[in-house]
């Protein structure tokens, strides 16, 4: 297998080693090649049967702003090594924070650009709310507790009527637009594809940068051993708050992205099931990996979307009398359950394991050989 | 002038347990000084209060006259106290250069931490050879030796040494002391934390006996080792 793999690899060496150089603009070149390639590729059998180009780039848009939750994610737990189960609220925030700025509802019709920094923002303080008193807590703990925030987060904002308008949630969200040149539609996917696409870019050139900062180096050290990190100079309460702070700032911008996308937030999109389906994203594409973790997040999404949906009309044309009662879109939960039980007992360290984490999973040898 | 680390009347607790029931101590610059004492009497709870790790809930701790009782841990090291803890702790899947550069993280990477990597390297030769291999594949001397050469990375002016002995062969034990003794010559105070009493009392210029939280007696090395009540507790013979 893995032999299989480097004989396929090799050609590409020098590519690689290239963009191991310059990876901000490898990720740049990477996204750009797969953002056309995507839409071209649902212009062919047996894609272009299943739905039309602009249904596939709406889904894929969707697919995106999943695998930036999970890229959020992923700082908070595959970097700073904190089990957070509340992931979903700080994505809420956001996206109540655009309906609130710019809707019908409230009256107020801020652009949706400077929203986007104002969801990051919105995101960060709760990160670092939610984080402050938590952070003694470890592991089982911690989980516990980011769960909770994660279902209150919700629950208040479907019982606080008044600013929320309750389980209704609120509709007719501002669509983005640049003045002038080009307004955004529900009716044309393209534009908010392309938004999401340097959106994702960014985010991803960030968190790169991050890893291979000081900072990524202090988390490293906060997940091997927070006592010798401690010792050995390392704020680990400001480190971990840090690692909130960019997790929940990325799922603020995320969830207005996600506002402006679908005009409307209401609690129910932001339950439990939204952090646990960005979690099956992390572990499914290897903690740690920023890469593998979005392609993690874009398995997913588009296996349930896509395949799942495809299983219905199947059963549908076939007419098989039980199955028929079966709606397999609730089947979705169940593909986490499965996704996150597999992979901890199979490969826990992902189906594209981080470096450092392949070390951490791996039996240690003893022997003269070096890491690389 | 005031001593370079102080501990009056330290109280610390776990909980509800009374860990440290008022030690106080001092370290002299350039000093080695040893505390012996049995399974819990508080040795590693001492070194641990000291570098911030926990909390004194009543005393003082003065590093050349500075209080430091109330500081973060991180502060303390910035001050000049380095921590090689107990059980060696080394960032297993780093290696051994990384681990290295954590030990140097509150200082401005540049010529002085390169400097300070050859200086460690120099003391440890079987590092430099093991540079790039990761620490936890290491042997428990070596790991040993990493511990201590990170928490030399952070350039101390005094180094807590946590049971630098445990678990290891008597030859390499002997190894370890002799770097002691050449990191105090090169100006290094250390306060070591030893169950190898013999050997701690060896090196060493001054010690304290601790005993369920308490120093029970303090004397020059010479002496403790000659004592009988010492020699019978913790020298065994």
């Amino acid at each position: 297998m893995s032999r299989i793999v480097d004989a396929v690899n090799a050609p590409f060496a020098p590519v690689r080693a290239y963009f191991r150089k310059h990876r901000s603009f490898g990720i740049f070149v990477g996204v750009v090649l797969l953002s056309v390639a995507l839409p071209l590729l649902t212009r062919v059998p047996p894609f272009d049967g299943i739905q039309s180009t602009n249904a596939w780039v709406n889904a894929f848009t969707t697919a995106a702003i999943y695998a930036m939750l999970a890229m959020g994610l992923n700082v908070v737990i595959g970097f700073a090594g904190l089990l957070d189960l509340g992931y979903a609220a700080f994505f809420a925030l956001g996206g109540y924070t655009y309906a609130l700025a710019a809707s019908p509802f409230s009256g107020i019709h801020l652009p949706f650009w400077p929203m986007l920094l104002a969801g990051g923002i919105v995101g960060a303080i709760f990160g670092v709310l939610l984080g402050a008193p938590t952070l003694r807590l470890r592991g089982d703990y911690l989980a516990i507790v980011t769960l909770g925030f994660g279902e209150i987060v919700p629950i208040t904002l479907m019982n606080a009527d008044k600013f929320t308008d309750g389980v209704n949630g609120i509709g007719g969200i501002d669509k983005p637009s640049i003045p002038g040149i080009l307004q955004f539609t529900l009716i044309n996917p393209w534009p908010m594809y392309g938004l999401v696409v340097v959106l994702f870019t960014l985010i991803m050139i960030m968190i790169y940068r991050l890893e291979d900062s000081r900072l990524g180096r202090t988390w490293d050290a906060i997940r091997e051993d927070e006592l010798a990190a401690e010792s050995s100079g390392v704020n680990t309460v400001i480190a971990k708050l840090q690692a909130f702070a960019v997790g929940a700032s990325i799922a603020g911008i995320v969830g207005v992205v996600n506002a402006a996308k679908i005009t409307i937030v209401t609690p129910d999109q932001f339950r439990f099931a939204v952090s646990i389906s960005a979690l099956a994203a992390v572990v499914l594409g290897g903690m740690g990996n920023t890469i593998g973790v979005a392609t993690g997040a874009f398995i997913i999404y588009l296996f349930q979307s896509i395949l799942l949906k495809q299983l219905n009309t199947l059963v549908e044309n076939f007419n098989i009398p039980i199955l028929n009662q079966v709606d397999f879109l609730e089947f979705q939960y169940v593909l986490y359950g499965i996704v996150l039980v597999l992979m901890m007992l199979k490969r826990p360290q992902g189906i594209f394991p981080a470096r450092r984490r392949m070390r951490e999973f791996a039996p240690l040898k003893i022997g003269k050989g070096g890491l690389k | 002038m005031a001593p370079l680390l102080e501990l009056k009347d330290v109280h610390t607790y776990y909980g509800a347990v009374h860990a440290l029931r008022g030690v106080s101590l001092k370290v002299e610059e350039g000093e080695i000084v040893t505390l012996i004492g049995s399974n819990g009497a508080g040795k590693t709870t001492t070194l641990r209060t000291i570098s911030g790790l926990e909390r004194a809930r009543s005393g003082s701790i003065k590093l050349k006259g500075k209080s430091i009782e109330k500081a973060e841990a991180h502060e303390i090291v910035r001050l000049g106290v380095g921590h090689s803890p107990e059980g060696r702790r080394v960032f297993s899947r780093m290696s051994v250069r990384e681990n290295l550069e954590m030990g140097a993280f509150l200082r401005k990477s540049g010529p002085d931490v390169q400097k300070d990597f050859k200086k460690v390297f120099e003391l440890f030769p079987r590092l430099k050879e093991r540079e790039s291999q990761a620490a936890g594949t290491m042997s428990g001397g070596e790991q040993q030796m990493l511990a201590i050469g990170r928490a030399l990375m952070a350039q101390p002016k005094i180094l807590l040494l946590d049971e630098p002995s445990m678990g290891l062969a008597p030859i390499l034990v002997e190894q370890i002391f002799d770097i002691i003794t050449e990191i105090n010559s090169r100006g290094t105070a250390v306060l070591l934390v030893e169950q190898n009493a013999m050997m701690a009392l060896g090196i060493a210029k001054r010690g304290y006996i601790l005993q369920i939280g308490e120093v029970t007696l303090e004397d020059s090395c010479d002496k403790l080792a000659k004592n009988p009540k010492v020699r019978e507790a913790y020298l065994g013979v």
